[in-house]
């Protein structure tokens, strides 16, 4: 089984939501990465969403526009991405790792070459922000006979019969976009995700994230009463930007993010065990 | 070699792809509203009522048509085959650009969106959304890179005074593509209320379908005016290309006349052995950027590299995807033109016409000084005069050593 369907129904098992925790390849200096994967392990995260970078990221806000020009502005490219994620497996050989970028520097490598690289390095997803399922049908059965997960986005403005598409060609898990908006914006309505989740869960049979606008432990707890996961992007790469130049800094303070929000995601399903 | 069996007409297909290129690859909060939009293009259409109001607008508003002028002594002067200018420079607001915003304002309206946005280069997009926003009591906002709020300065203050609030984008090259894609972030947030007027024949389906269709009033009637004028077709067509949004509205109506060549003219900058130019269907590989797939200049990562061109309008990495199509199928040849080139091409006009171009147009301008010479006194090129070229003083006036 690929780490991201073991790693879900574990938690299932458990009655726990998967944190899963974003930063950039690359970002503040390639040989950050590595150090930091590891660091939200063991804070606490059960996936990690691994950013690469991409000189047009037009569906992210300024703090990962950033992050991604810090990183190429060391070339970070794909294979120095699989390269990292290759090393992280060296030590952890469980945690499934997600890559999550735009469609131009996998197309340059060619769908095959990418989804080989991809696997071999011990990548598990793929999300591709601008690969929507009507331009993936390709795409998605080459990723599948690598047997790398293909994550797709909803959101708000989806409808029913797009859901459908994502239904059939998406697997790992469907990660919804809790807001209109680029990656970073404005909080998100706990109450409105928790309705779209239900009414998602009529057409998407794999595990619910939710992701855009989570950025306090308060309301990630809130989020994991309701989704099968939590992404949690922009609020970290800030931290990092916040002590790009004192690393230990860095990690204290991604660290203690992490693990309060776990700490508060833990919490509220205890209590929603008990009741 | 072309072949004379396509039926041009029929491109793209039902979701944007000319061949291999175009498409939707666009964030998934986009592609709801991508859809109403292709539906709303797709029945405005086919409403007569719609199609008159544009027209209306092209004849009382725009001032079309626009002549099909023969440039007498610039044709002496090159000694070879006759040069039209189709003149979309006398154009309300000074450039091709107005025939698109007039039809994307109608569009928004007909979806009751209130807010309208709009990416610009040289700023000609930019003010020509401003006007149709100021036009039909729409708010306005306008995202330009950083450096060509510079360079393009006369234009930012047209678009203020018109009302509209600009934007200057400071991220990655502060350029064109920039602009772009700021402007779509800001469609991903505010999608509800807000329409996003793409000013060329880029971004996803169905923008490069829909803005061609706009433009291609020039090309219809060019067409009529060089067979009313000389009683057959021209020999060959010159455009500039940026986002390729001039070039492909004179090309359409020709594209089934094989007879007819095609030339666009990219921004070849410092030259194209240089680097720093803006030259993709020349110097560049198929890709996928700002929603479609097209040339692209780019690294070997996959990157979008920086360009470098004169003017700001073609300042741009990617190019529609339907001229992609027509470069791999034969059927338009693209070249380049160099900065110095056009400033070659932008005396040459000034002087023996009395006419001065946008910095654009200029390079098609200087393609023609090329070609004309090597073809018969009795062949004629149509050159889409594109925009007019008081936006480029001050470019002009560093180059040449004035001080205001
Ligand atoms: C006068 C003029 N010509 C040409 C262009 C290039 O755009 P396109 O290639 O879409 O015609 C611009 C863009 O700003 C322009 O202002």
């Amino acid at each position: 089984m690929n780490r991201i369907a073991s790693r879900f129904s574990e938690l299932r098992a458990a009655n726990r939501s998967a944190l899963i925790p974003y930063i950039t390849a690359g970002d503040p200096v390639p040989a950050a990465t590595v150090d930091l994967m590891h660091l939200l392990v063991s804070k606490g995260a059960d996936l990690i969403e691994i950013g690469v970078p991409f000189s047009d990221p037009m569906a992210d806000g300024p703090v990962i526009q950033r992050a991604t020009e810090r990183a190429l502005a060391h070339n970070v490219s794909m294979h120095d991405v699989f390269g990292m994620v290759r090393a992280f497996r060296a030590t952890d050989s469980s945690t499934p790792v997600i890559l999550m970028g735009y469609l131009n520097p996998v197309e340059i490598l060619g769908y095959a070459e990418f989804a080989r690289e991809a696997a071999a390095a011990g990548v598990d997803g793929v999300l591709t922000v601008d690969l929507p399922p009507e331009e993936a049908e390709d795409y998605a059965e080459i990723l599948q006979v690598a047997g790398l997960e293909r994550i797709f986005l909803v959101s708000p403005t989806t409808p029913n019969r797009r859901l459908q598409a994502v239904a059939r060609l998406g697997s790992g898990f469907v990660y919804y976009v809790s807001l209109k908006g680029v990656t970073g914006a404005n909080s998100l309505d706990t109450d409105d995700v928790a309705r779209h989740i239900e009414d998602l869960r009529q057409f998407i049979s794999i595990p619910l994230g939710v992701g855009f606008g989570i950025r306090d432990a308060h309301t990630a707890g809130l989020v994991s009463k309701v989704a099968d996961a939590v992404v949690v992007g922009s609020v970290i790469v800030h931290l990092i930007e916040q002590h790009q130049h004192d690393l230990p800094a860095m990690h204290q303070a991604v660290g203690a993010l992490v693990a309060e929000m776990r700490a508060a995601m833990d919490a509220v399903q205890i209590a929603g065990g008990a009741a | 070699m072309p072949i004379a069996a396509v039926d041009y007409a029929s491109f793209p297909d039902a979701h944007g792809h000319f061949g291999i290129y175009g498409g939707i690859f666009a964030p998934e909060t986009l592609m709801a509203p991508l859809e109403d939009l292709a539906n709303a293009y797709a029945e405005a259409k086919m409403d007569a009522a719609f199609q008159a109001e544009i027209d209306k607008d092209f004849q009382d508003y725009v001032g079309r048509p626009s002549p099909l002028y023969l440039a007498e002594r610039m044709t002496r002067e090159l000694g070879g085959a006759k040069v039209y200018l189709k003149r979309e420079d006398l154009n309300h607001t000074g450039a091709h650009k107005i025939n698109n915003t007039i039809g994307q304002a109608l569009l928004a309206k007909r979806l009751g969106k209130t807010r309208i946005i709009a990416e610009t280069g040289a700023g000609q997009h930019g003010v020509a959304s401003a006007t149709v926003a100021a036009r039909l009591g729409l708010e306005c906002v306008v995202y330009m890179g950083a450096d060509d709020v510079v360079r393009q300065a006369p234009n930012v203050m047209r678009m203020k005074m018109l009302g509209a609030t600009v934007v200057p984008v400071t991220s990655g090259t502060r350029t064109l593509k920039d602009a772009l894609n700021e402007a779509m972030r800001d469609w991903v947030t505010n999608v509800d209320n807000t329409f996003y007027i793409i000013g060329t024949v880029a971004g996803p389906h169905p923008y490069p379908m829909m803005v061609r269709d706009f433009q291609a009033v020039i090309g219809r009637e060019a067409r009529e005016q060089c067979l009313a004028k000389e009683g057959r077709l021209p020999d060959a067509l010159v455009a500039c290309v940026g986002g390729g949004s001039n070039a492909i509205g004179l090309f359409h109506p020709f594209l089934a006349d094989e007879a007819v060549k095609i030339y666009g003219v990219e921004a070849g900058g410092e030259g194209i052995e240089s680097g720093h130019h803006a030259a993709p269907l020349c110097a560049g590989r198929p890709g996928v950027l700002h929603g479609n797939r097209t040339y692209l200049m780019q690294d070997d990562n996959g990157q979008i590299i920086g360009t470098h061109s004169i003017s700001a309008g073609l300042d741009y990495p990617g190019v529609g995807p339907e001229h992609s199509w027509l470069k791999d199928i034969g059927r338009a040849q693209y070249v380049s033109i160099t900065d110095n080139e056009a400033l070659d091409g932008f005396r040459m006009l000034t002087r023996t016409e009395g006419i001065i171009p946008a910095l654009e147009s200029s390079h098609a301008l200087a393609y023609a000084m090329k070609l004309a010479p090597s073809m018969h006194k009795d062949e004629i090129i149509i050159v889409n005069l594109s925009g007019r070229g008081d936006k480029d003083m001050n470019t002009i006036a560093r180059i040449e050593g004035y001080e205001f």
